[in-house]
């Protein structure tokens, strides 16, 4: 019997598989490419999730910005990395027992916190977008640009301010460089550059000859 | 202020638009195409294709093996050999062979010869299909010759107020 | 049960293939199309042997190309290197399910279709990287690079767009969008009026999304022989091209569908006949833009890689950013017309 809530509840399973693995390679994976790519596989069944959660608009936020934008530079980076395999795992056995404890107490502390938020648990209130009647982006623009304006504003600052930033860090004035300016050379109109003399093809014997016309550079 | 008023040409992308007219003008011109199996390029009687070796009137071959072609061929492409006729004694070659993956088509080998013995025909039309066919021997340059003998005369009489 | 699984799965599985089999033919029409316009532009025929008006050269092409080998470079990633072909044609036959048609001819009417079109086209740019990172080759990867760095630096202006148009429209329906441009002045009623700058810098965007002349340095032949793909042969590379021209084809429908009305007529509803809206408006209208990659393809010199660069952030973006404070005033001062239609 096909069921449409047992084909969601399956599609679930199968997302939820595929990023568990996905995620799980990108720690285990020895090619780094591979890994970045195991990364994406992970973004996108997550977004897969997502999706199925009727989360829309952030599912598709996430493809587009983590996985169409930033894995994308990530990818770049790591490939033009030349890593010597040999030497990450040296060390390998010697900080095995910090990285287990620290591991361990991340479990702990994170099953901890399941637990507390377990007993506080309190069923899901309704999904606020289909009760307002409306898709799921949608209500998301309404929410943010109304009640949630202040903090999407100054998110938006922030962010501006770290683009800025990043722009000034890397913005350097070499002295020296020779540099095109595009625009100065698009401005360049022929009546700057070019000289047209007209002059008679041959001259009369008597005057004496002038000094040569200098040719001028092109 | 004429920059000022550039800039807002080029946000009209004037240029652009006068090259894509250009190029639309172009495309309803008369095509060039050759269409090459039906259609033929009119070659010029000094056209310097395959070559030949002619014969006189008479029957008798005109190359006196006096081997001036196979000294100016900056190719290095023709090689002759050449012994007195058993039947009278005359000098002739007993090899005349053109490497034609050498053979530069300079037509040197033409002006050369004083008797008009070595041409170019208009064939450029041929191929090989094996190994060693590509050096033409001294029976298939004749033969060559006797099969387009009028061609050829037609050809050098066009030709011969300028010679 | 039968009926279900017909409606859940058989269906869709019948209505993707009644989209993907007319577009790969018309990606081979498209093929045919751009050799014979830039013939004639180079004031020559075409192709003009094989088939009527030589029609089928670009299916003499497809079977060319499948039967021959697919060569392994040398040191190659051989897994990614077989991959980055499908990786690169999902995400541009993928973005087709939520194009609409018609009124009703939609694969996928989504609410949020342009942000899934932008997911998709944004995911195109995974098989060029990994087709030029596992090929093991210097050019192959310089193309990668170049590709990438141009389709995400074209995206943003693209984006900057689409959100011009999606602030007129009021919605992210293609549908919807369509249905906003209707109204009585025809023509004059589409949002490439109010939106004429942002419409040029989405059609110019588009093509250096795909990496068409004269923005193809990802594969620009005098420096780099072909860019990503230079390693590949045979129905590998068919699938590149397969997704390139699927792309070209895709960004010729989101302008007619965007900014020229879709389905809709260019003359006003009083005109009989033609005033009607029919599928064959846009298909008239995709076949204008799709010539339009043909035409610049031969007539502009390819740009020079930083050029590409400073032209799409310099240029593109502080456009798109300015036109999208403008579209807002339109739509809050309703300067616009906007139709509901339906």
């Amino acid at each position: 019997m096909i069921d449409t809530s047992l084909f969601q509840l399956v599609c679930f399973y199968a997302f939820a598989a595929v990023t568990v693995v996905a995620a799980l390679s990108v720690i285990t994976l020895r090619n780094s490419v591979h890994a970045v790519l195991a990364l994406v596989l992970t973004f996108f069944s997550t977004a897969c999730i997502w999706m199925l959660a009727e989360a829309e608009f952030l599912a598709i936020a996430l493809i587009v910005v983590y996985v169409g934008a930033v894995m994308v530079l990530f990818l770049f980076v790591v490939m033009m990395l030349d890593i010597d395999q040999e030497k990450i795992r040296e060390g390998f056995v010697k900080y095995l027992p910090v990285g287990l404890v620290v591991a361990v107490v991340m479990l702990v502390e994170m099953l901890g916190l399941i637990g507390v938020r377990v007993m506080h648990a309190q069923t899901m209130g309704e999904n606020p977008a289909t009760a307002a009647g409306m898709s799921n982006t949608a209500w998301l623009g309404m929410a943010l640009y109304s009640q949630y304006l202040l903090p999407f504003e100054i998110a938006a600052l922030i962010l501006t301010v770290g683009v800025i930033a990043a722009v000034a860090l890397t913005l350097r004035q070499r002295t020296g460089a020779r540099k095109q300016h595009a625009s100065e050379q698009v401005a360049v109109r022929a009546k700057d550059r070019v000289r047209i003399i007209k002059m008679a093809a041959e001259r009369p014997v008597e005057t004496p000859p002038a000094a040569p016309v200098q040719e001028s550079k092109p | 202020m004429s920059r000022v008023t550039n800039y807002f040409k080029s946000l009209l992308l004037i240029e652009l638009l006068k090259g894509m007219a250009l190029t639309l003008r172009y495309m309803f011109l008369p095509k060039y195409t050759m269409r090459y199996p039906m259609e033929h390029i009119p070659k010029s009687n000094r056209f310097r294709g395959l070559h030949a070796l002619r014969r006189y009137a008479n029957g008798e071959e005109r190359c006196i093996a006096c081997k001036l072609c196979e000294a100016v061929c900056p190719a290095l492409a023709i090689t002759i050999d050449s012994a007195p006729r058993a039947s009278d004694g005359q000098r002739r070659t007993t090899r005349y062979d053109i490497d034609l993956f050498k053979c530069i088509y300079c037509g040197f080998c033409e002006e050369s010869c004083p008797v008009d013995s070595i041409v170019e025909t208009h064939i450029h039309e041929y191929h090989f299909e094996h190994r060693g066919e590509n050096v033409v021997t001294k029976p298939q340059l004749l033969a060559i010759g006797d099969r387009f003998e009028a061609d050829i005369a037609a050809a050098r009489a066009q030709d011969a107020a300028y010679r | 049960m039968g009926d279900q699984l017909i409606h859940q799965l058989l269906l869709p599985l019948l209505y993707t293939i009644c989209v993907v089999l007319p577009l790969v033919i018309a990606v081979a029409l498209y093929v045919w199309w751009e050799r014979k316009v830039i013939g004639w532009m180079h004031v020559r025929m075409g192709p003009n042997k094989v088939g009527p008006f030589g029609l089928l050269q670009a299916f003499a092409d497809v079977v060319k190309l499948l039967v021959k080998e697919v060569i392994l470079p040398t040191n190659a990633n051989k897994a990614l290197y077989y991959l980055a072909p499908l990786i690169g044609l999902v995400p541009a036959l993928a973005a087709w399910a939520v194009i609409p048609f018609s009124d009703k001819a939609v694969l996928s009417n989504a609410n949020a279709g342009l942000l899934y079109l932008l997911a998709m086209t944004s995911l195109g740019v995974y098989g060029i990287i990994l087709a030029g990172w596992s090929s093991n080759s210097r050019y192959a990867l310089l193309g990668a690079m170049r590709s990438a760095a141009q389709v995400i630096s074209y995206e943003l202006a693209m984006g900057l767009c689409l959100v011009c148009v999606l602030v007129l429209a009021g919605s992210l329906n293609l549908t919807d969008i369509v249905h906003a441009q209707a109204g009585n002045k025809g023509l004059f009623d589409w949002f490439w009026l109010p939106l004429l700058p942002v419409f040029v810098v989405y059609f110019i965007s588009g093509v250096a999304e795909t990496n068409r002349a004269p923005f193809d340095v990802a594969e620009g032949e005098s420096e780099i022989v072909a860019g990503f793909h230079v390693e590949y042969s045979g129905s590998a590379f068919a699938l590149f091209f397969l997704a390139e021209y699927a792309n070209m084809i895709l960004v010729a429908f989101l302008a007619s569908i965007l900014f020229c009305g879709g389905w809709l007529s260019p003359f006003p509803a009083s005109v009989p006949v033609l005033g009607a809206a029919n599928p064959v408006w846009l298909a008239i209208k995709v076949f204008v833009f799709a010539t339009l990659f043909l035409w610049f393809r031969a007539t502009f010199p390819r740009y020079r890689y930083d050029q590409i660069m400073r032209l799409g952030w310099k240029v593109f973006i502080p456009i798109g950013i300015v036109w999208v404070l403008v579209a807002g005033c339109m739509k809050y001062y309703g300067w616009v017309h906007v139709g509901t239609g339906g």
